[in-house]
């Protein structure tokens, strides 16, 4: 059976040691967990996560069985293969010339991005979008050197 | 009406129906204590906090009701966290209340402080860390409700020792309502009908029972079931009891020392009934040719369960008793003659298998295991409520002792804890004080929680103790003759104490038997002696247990005696 990457929006209740008890479940049984992105929703007392892992079917069933087992855990939804949209958030910092300033303002206007630090040698770039884009700019930005970067990991919701 | 925290859980307690908690003081649980005093609940002192944590499981395991042990932060809390392990793992509802350090000293290396919410949280169904005293009495009411209900389990609940002595208006909890824990009872309709038309048409069905069946408390329905269908039935360690073991269709337990028949009749089976079972790898041996031949019905109130380990056909998320009751009576409406047709030739197969391959052992003048265990069914008339230690002295007892009954059998299934037994006696006994509670056990077993045997004689708690003696950690023994060429590396028992002399020391009393001509002798005198007793059998050095199934291989790979 192939892996498949499968991306999980999942309801929980807004209490300490929820996220712990997540992480737990995939550690103790040996799950994988790609990215993780967590905070509160409109209901103050509900946040959501949003999951990406990878497993063959049966595993991506146990995931999701598990995780509903969890009391704190209020719906479990598999995205894969249903209408989402996703977005994840990246905040890079790329080295900068004199002779590369233009070029990474090009670059971040083509892709949407917003300049949102700028320092001697760097300049702070927000990007959000898809995985593809976001792999897409910073394979652009490599060769100019990349300072840092951070990733919030997808976030998803079900179209409409 | 103004209460502490410690009247809170008190009368949270009360108002759950408890009326006797196993446990042991410290620093952090003192307020608990003292108002215990003040109350009806009675309280067992243990000497060892797994031995509370298992007394509470012995108790929950006998009566089904909730058990409750309550220990202190710290060391005591960790000490408690095997006994938790072996709920969770068989399912056991169980309340476990921790003492923690207050509430301004959490994160800081207090004295005695242990993050135990963190540490059980792999190995409870839920846990709490209670912050406010407003909220004790509903977190008591919503952890009982989480043990009981739905696949039951351990709930723990830490709770500061500043939260215990802070004074709130008590308000009686409204009913537990949770958005995010409502488990399906109601099975699919749909399915049943699946079910009941798959019996109609098998030629060779077979039933396994787990203990889901003890657990929903529906071993007449499974009965009924069987009888009205000519169905013989087997079951895993858990499930032993579930189904009368005296019974013309009970095959034995099945598995890696299960009965041969039991083994032949899955690996032969076109249709398997898996109900309440969750097919451990004791049980399946290789999975790839488990029951391959056999459409497989699972019925579970946990999802999980189902598809974890073996691919089914019919999966059916939801509780046995309804389940099989639904069954039952949509049976009743066939002919008699469809639903139970005489099936001579899988009948005769597998009464073939159960008579020309028993379960056996060769008699010497060296006392055998089995022969102790079966002059223990004897003598009890099968009708002691038996716990185990766990390793060999657990299978023989599985295999020799016929269990007529449900929640007559208790023994450590999931996490195979040796020291289980003893303490879990000393809780079936103090559920039924008026019953024969027989802990059958080994030598190096019944060594991990002996201080018990102080409880017992406090309490004047009749518990029986069976020791098969053979001065070796006998299973880990047998594997090592099997497939380490005999290399006993750090099996020897032989250093070990006078367990008559050492019962006689804790204010119990002691037989030994050394020869097959005194065994039931001892049984009979232990048995009517008042109070808690060892009888302490030296047995056949290196008798092994038969069947056996080397781990990983097909289950019909049996080595027999």
């Amino acid at each position: 059976m192939n892996e498949e990457k499968h991306i999980l929006s999942i309801l929980v209740d807004n209490e300490p040691g929820v996220l712990s008890r997540i992480a737990g479940l995939f550690s103790g049984r040996g799950y994988n967990i790609e990215s993780l992105s967590v905070a509160e929703t409109n209901d103050p007392k509900v946040s959501r996560v949003t999951m990406v892992t990878t497993g063959v079917a049966q595993i991506i069933e146990q995931i999701k069985k598990q995780l509903h087992k969890l009391v704190n855990v209020i719906t479990v939804h598999d995205l894969t293969g249903k209408a989402y949209v996703h977005r994840e958030l990246v905040l890079v910092k790329v080295y900068t010339r004199p002779e590369t300033r233009g070029e990474i303002l090009r670059i971040a206007d083509v892709f949407r991005a917003k300049i949102v630090d700028v320092g001697n040698e760097h300049y702070t770039v927000e990007v959000t979008g898809s995985e593809d884009k976001i792999s897409a700019i910073l394979k652009i930005f490599q060769p100019m050197g990349i300072k840092e970067i951070v990733r919030t990991g997808p976030v998803a919701l079900f179209r409409e | 009406m103004e209460m502490t925290g410690a009247q809170i859980v008190m009368k949270s307690l009360k108002d759950e129906g408890v009326d006797v908690i196993f446990g042991y003081p410290g620093g952090a649980v003192i307020d608990f204590y003292d108002e215990l005093t003040r109350t009806d609940i009675k309280h067992i002192l243990v000497r060892h906090e797994q031995g509370a944590v298992h007394a509470a499981d012995g108790f929950a395991r006998v009566t089904g009701d909730v058990g409750v042990c309550m220990v202190t932060s710290g060391p005591g809390a960790t000490n408690a966290v095997t006994g938790i392990a072996t709920a969770y793992m068989d399912s056991i509802p169980m309340v476990i209340i921790t003492g923690q350090v207050p509430t301004s000293l959490i994160g800081n290396d207090a004295f005695q402080e242990v993050d135990i919410v963190g540490i059980t949280r792999p190995c409870t169904k839920h846990n709490y860390l209670v912050k406010d005293v407003k909220k004790l009495a509903y977190i008591i009411k919503e952890a009982f409700h989480i043990a009981r209900t739905g696949r039951p389990g351990p709930v723990l609940i830490d709770i500061p020792k500043d939260i215990t002595n802070s004074r709130t208006e008590y308000e009686q909890p409204g009913e537990v309502s949770l958005r995010s824990y409502n488990p399906n009872y109601k099975p699919n309709m749909k399915q049943i009908s699946k079910i009941a038309s798959l019996i109609k048409n098998a030629k060779k069905p077979l039933i396994f029972s787990g203990g889901g069946i003890i657990l929903s408390d529906c071993s007449k329905e499974l009965t009924e079931l069987a009888r009205k269908t000519n169905i013989p039935v087997t079951s895993s360690l858990m499930g032993l009891g579930g189904f009368p073991g005296t019974d013309d269709l009970w095959l034995g337990m099945l598995g890696m020392h299960g009965t041969y028949c039991a083994n032949m009749a899955i690996s032969e089976c076109d249709l398997m009934l898996a109900l309440g079972v969750r097919f451990d790898d004791r049980v399946t041996g290789k999975v790839d040719a488990f029951a391959k031949n056999a459409t497989i019905v699972h019925v579970d109130i946990d999802p999980t369960s189902i598809h974890k380990n073996v691919p089914v056909q019919v999966p059916i998320v939801g509780d046995c008793k309804i389940t099989l009751s639904v069954l039952n009576e949509l049976l009743d409406q066939e002919k008699p003659e469809i639903i139970k047709p005489e099936r001579k030739e899988w009948l005769g197969q597998v009464s073939e298998w159960k008579t020309g391959t028993p379960l056996a052992y060769s008699q010497s003048d060296v006392i055998k295991p089995q022969y102790v265990v079966e002059k223990l069914y004897e003598l009890t008339k099968g009708e002691a409520i038996i716990t185990t230690e766990v390793g060999q002295n657990q299978m023989w007892a599985a295999q020799f002792y016929k269990f007529a009954t449900p929640n007559q059998w208790v023994t450590s299934g999931g996490l195979g804890t040796m020291g289980f037994g003893f303490p879990a006696a000393i809780g079936a006994q103090m559920a039924f004080p008026d019953k024969i509670v027989v802990d059958v056990a080994g030598d190096g077993s019944i060594q991990m929680n002996i201080q018990e045997m102080a409880t017992a004689v406090q309490y004047g708690l009749p518990v029986k103790i069976v020791i098969l003696n053979n001065r070796f950690l006998g299973m880990v023994r047998q594997w090592q003759e099997l497939f380490y060429k005999r290399n006993y590396s750090s099996t020897n028992m032989e250093h070990a104490p006078d367990f008559v002399k050492l019962a006689e020391a804790y204010g119990a009393a002691g037989f030994r038997a050394t020869k097959p001509s005194e065994v039931e002798e001892v049984l009979k005198k232990g048995l009517a002696t008042p109070g808690p007793v060892i009888m302490d059998f030296v047995v056949e050095r290196e008798e092994c247990v038969y069947p056996m199934v080397p781990a990983g291989a097909p289950i019909t790979n049996m080595l027999l005696v």
